[in-house]
């Protein structure tokens, strides 16, 4: 349980530390930290120009993208689960 | 966060590649032995990549005001050390490249050098000193995945300063102010993400802790003592 609580007890802050932030950047978007880092590379370098375009498939829209984020997170909460209920299952019909 | 694609000029793009495409082979290696000797612990695998695949998705917002998503490489490179980790990493900095347009092929190497390899080869070091120390296993667990979420960023950092120098001040300069973006969100999310990674453990010597044994990430004894203070 003691695990459980300190975690339980940390993604509270963290909660709270997120609406903490809402409150003093009431205007913010809380965009990617990555789309900051692009800020900084036009102001150290105003004239560089990404070198290649995107490659992959470019979501649509940021309704596509965030489906796209759930599956990834989705497939990977069916591989924990499955196999770590497949574990406990076996652990138990040892006994 | 990964670097975008086309955000890194030549020569650095290159090079990045020539440091990680030797680990990834490394570490297919490993794995494919790993795979072919140990049967049994390819679920465990399955699971450590299963678990830098959730982790990497959380878009978490931070004080800030902006957003950013923990590593999860810890857990794979405590559980197998950090060559194979590279490659779990690379499958799925390839999936968000891929369909997310997040990251970039022609960034890879620089993405799995950072995220793949210094993160992971920073939590094995932890981890490998932390229990050496006999501290106790779920603080060393915390520690590792925590300092490696770090490295990451840090190593981010230093790669995009390298190339992107500031006029006044140079690299040293860029690295401040692309680490100045990352440290604000990245430290409440390695400590979330280092309190996940040791609750998980804790399941895994719950369910599975022979596997941890056969793998020498602890011994046997401390096994015994970890459920003794579950129980």
């Amino acid at each position: 349980m003691k695990g459980e609580l300190i975690f339980g007890a940390l993604a509270l802050l963290f909660i709270a530390s997120f609406f903490y932030g809402m409150a003093l950047n009431p205007g913010s978007e809380f965009g990617g930290a990555d789309g900051a880092a692009e800020d900084v590379i036009a102001e150290v370098n105003p004239d560089y120009e990404p070198w290649i375009g995107n490659l992959g498939f470019e979501p649509p829209g940021g309704e596509t993208e965030s489906l796209l984020f759930a599956l990834q997170a989705a497939i990977g909460a069916v591989v924990i689960g499955y196999f770590f209920g497949y574990y406990r299952g076996k652990g138990q019909s040892q006994q | 966060m990964h670097i975008f694609e086309g955000f890194l000029p030549g020569p650095w793009w290159q090079i990045w590649f020539a440091i990680s495409i030797p680990v990834i082979f490394f570490g297919m290696y490993r794995m494919n032995k790993l795979i072919s000797e140990r049967r049994e612990l390819l679920p465990l695998l399955a699971v450590a990549g299963a678990f830098i695949f959730v982790l990497s998705s959380l878009k978490l917002p931070s004080v800030t005001g902006s957003s950013s998503h923990p590593t999860g490489t810890g857990m794979a490179a405590i559980l197998f050390g950090p060559a194979i980790t590279a490659v779990l990493g690379t499958i799925v900095l390839l999936y968000q490249s891929l369909f997310l347009a997040h990251g970039g092929f022609t960034t890879l190497g620089a993405n799995v050098a950072s995220m793949g390899i210094i993160g992971p080869v920073v939590a094995y070091v932890i981890y490998k000193a932390g229990m050496k120390a006999n501290m106790n296993f779920y603080v060393v667990v915390f520690l590792a995945t925590a300092f490696a979420d770090w490295a990451t960023y840090v190593v981010t950092s230093i790669q995009l300063a390298l190339a992107f120098p500031a006029e006044v001040g140079g690299s040293m300069a860029s690295f401040q102010a692309f680490a100045a973006i990352f440290a604000t969100t990245q430290v409440p999310l390695a400590i979330m993400e280092g309190a996940l990674t040791a609750l998980v453990f804790k399941y895994i010597v719950q369910v599975k802790s022979d596997a941890l044994v056969e793998l020498k990430v602890i011994t046997a004894e401390t096994v015994e003592k970890l459920r003794g203070v579950v129980a």
